[in-house]
């Protein structure tokens, strides 16, 4: 069952030399090949190239078992919106169903040096838009702890390969909430760093101010770690912060005595779930119990932030996916001129949700509607950011529901745009305002047993702090540790 | 700002995005319902303040203007849908 071990459990076992990279890299291989079938996290797998990388891994560990390579024989698999060298990229679209990759992204090239074995492309909403995975091009990704439901996205797959056991950890992006949200209904642990903590070259851009890449893992620990490696300045993505990047792992004490959370009062909305009430509530006492104190605060422009995302993310999206119009790559649909071969691409490439985005990204920019949309958005985010920023002399972190339901069954809001757009109504501000945020699992719903999540928002960079209060609570409880029926 | 001056067919020719007619209607009725919940955003009064574009300001980021290798042209061709003599083939655009 080495697929069922955390990261800093895998790498001891390797570098005491009681398992190889290849048997870890195996054990995750053989149990996609169980459970993908009912799970379907993956859209594809090189087997014989995780092999080669996990037989290198043991090369290295037999040479010199002192290795600082911080995941060194790891399998760590990547949603299919990063780049990785001669690897598929669909983004879960049909417009790049045969795409390859010619390069990979910054934090592939960071997760090779810090030794992970890169495996697997795994399912998403299509270019990221969406909260279920049902807008993926190719198939739904099921959640491992009810095949009935969604897993959350846009991140879907990220999530259900990590609490299915396929993988040790992975990697998604957040534009809106798309780590943090599938992380909570699939019950695991979700980052999503500071906007310019991670480099985003080689992840195919949704919402350029909003995107951030982060990890997956089955505890705080792996988090810690895998942000360590990603994490950095560089200078192909000029968006990306040259702050110093801390050894995450090793500063979770797990001591919070003293440490003053913030309780926003406009987060208890009507369309809570009794159980996820409860649940946070609970794990609001037990970080009391561990000397946190609790400060109610307000954030006052959050009944804004879906309304400011869906401009602002719109808008940068429809931009974005500009690039996508048949000429240097993807599909090709054939006009009689230039115009008609760019829009029977486009209408052929792009599936339902990415085009209503990117008729209402065209609308708020377009002539006339700019300052009226997209110009107001960008000015109530800068009232979001400020909202956050106020609150943050005040407490040290804020605390939250990361949903306000556990997850819900597929087909079940695929029609609705709005209702869709406010699952992610606890996770959206985060990217508005640029802080960090993560999500750790704090309890079950009775029946159907399904996972709830915990959020925590840090300041901007103030991942260790944050992932130090995630860990004092995850050391205190059991709820990390429960296996999901899919996964056995 | 009415979300009933919205034309889905009109920007849907703007994002170069061709539509059959029952998408043009699907979307022109949700997306009315969405610009109807954006408009909340009007009650709001934001004359005193600055828009923000990234949450995160970085000014005039620069490296130095070096030539440096690039993707080699065979690469920047592999997913290209139409290729010859190293080049992109695309439709004629002028006579």
């Amino acid at each position: 069952m080495l697929n069922r071990l955390t990261i800093s459990e895998l790498t001891t076992k390797l570098r005491r030399r009681e398992v190889s990279a290849r048997e870890a890299a195996q054990a995750c291989l053989d149990q996609v090949q169980r459970v993908d079938g009912q799970v379907k996290a993956f859209l594809s797998c090189d087997v014989a190239d995780v092999l080669t990388q996990a037989e290198a891994a043991d090369r290295e560990l037999a040479d010199r078992a002192s290795t600082h390579r911080p995941l060194l024989g790891v399998p760590v698999a990547i949603k299919d919106v990063i780049a990785v060298k001669n690897q598929p990229l669909t983004c879960g679209s049909r417009i790049l169903e045969k795409f390859v990759s010619p390069y990979d992204a910054t934090v592939i090239e960071k997760l090779r040096a810090a030794g992970a074995t890169i495996m697997g492309r795994l399912n998403m909403d299509e270019f990221a838009m969406g909260s279920s995975t049902e807008n993926s091009a190719y198939f739904t990704t099921r959640n491992p702890w009810d095949a009935a439901r969604i897993p959350g996205g846009s991140s879907g797959g990220s999530a259900a390969a990590v609490a299915a056991h396929e993988c040790i950890a992975s990697l998604g992006s957040d534009t809106g909430g798309s780590i943090r949200q599938p992380a909570a209904l699939c019950g695991c642990v979700g980052l999503k760093p500071t906007y310019g903590r991670v480099s985003r070259y080689g992840l195919v851009a949704f919402a350029s101010s909003l995107d951030q890449i982060g990890p997956f893992t089955k505890d705080v620990r792996d988090a810690a770690t895998m942000l360590a490696a990603i994490s950095g300045r560089d200078e192909r993505d000029s968006t990306s912060v040259p702050e110093p990047v801390p050894d995450y792992a090793k500063v979770l004490t797990g001591d919070i005595k003293g440490l003053r959370l913030g309780l926003p009062k406009e987060y208890m909305i009507d369309g809570l779930d009794p159980e996820v009430n409860q649940a946070v509530r609970a794990a609001i006492g037990q970080l009391q119990e561990l000397g946190a104190e609790i400060v109610e605060i307000s954030l006052p422009h959050t009944d804004y932030a879906v309304a400011t995302y869906y401009i602002v993310a719109t808008a940068e999206a429809s931009a974005n996916l500009a690039r996508f119009d048949g000429i240097r790559y993807g599909l090709r649909v054939d006009g009689t001129d230039p115009i008609e071969l760019y829009s029977k691409t486009r209408g052929a490439g792009f599936g339902a949700e990415v085009k209503r985005r990117i008729i209402l990204g065209t609308y708020v920019l377009s002539s006339g509607y700019y300052d009226a949309y997209y110009l107001r958005a960008q000015k109530v985010r800068t009232l979001i950011r400020q909202d956050f920023l106020k609150a943050f002399e005040q407490v040290d972190l804020i605390v939250t529901p990361t949903t306000p339901t556990a997850a819900f069954k597929a087909g079940e809001k695929s029609e609705d745009p709005i209702q869709m757009y406010l699952s992610d109504i606890f996770t959206i501000s985060c990217n508005l305002a640029g802080v960090c945020g993560v999500s750790v699992p704090c309890g079950f719903t009775s029946n159907p047993k399904l996972p709830i999540g915990l959020q925590f928002l840090g300041q901007p960079f103030g991942e260790a702090a944050m992932l130090n209060a995630a860990f004092a609570y995850e050391q205190a409880t059991e709820w990390h540790k429960a296996i999901a029926p899919l996964a056995s | 700002m009415a979300a009933s001056d919205f034309d889905v067919k009109y920007v849907a020719r703007l994002a170069r995005l061709n539509l059959t007619q029952d998408e043009e209607m699907k979307f022109g009725a949700q997306l009315g319902q969405v610009l109807n919940y954006i408009e909340k955003l009007n009650r709001l009064d934001v004359s005193q303040v600055e828009p923000t574009a990234h949450a995160v300001p970085l000014v005039n980021v620069t490296r130095p203007d070096e030539v440096r290798a690039s993707l080699p042209t065979e690469e920047a061709l592999r997913n290209a849908p139409a290729k010859a003599n190293g080049l992109f083939v695309v439709p004629k655009i002028v006579e």
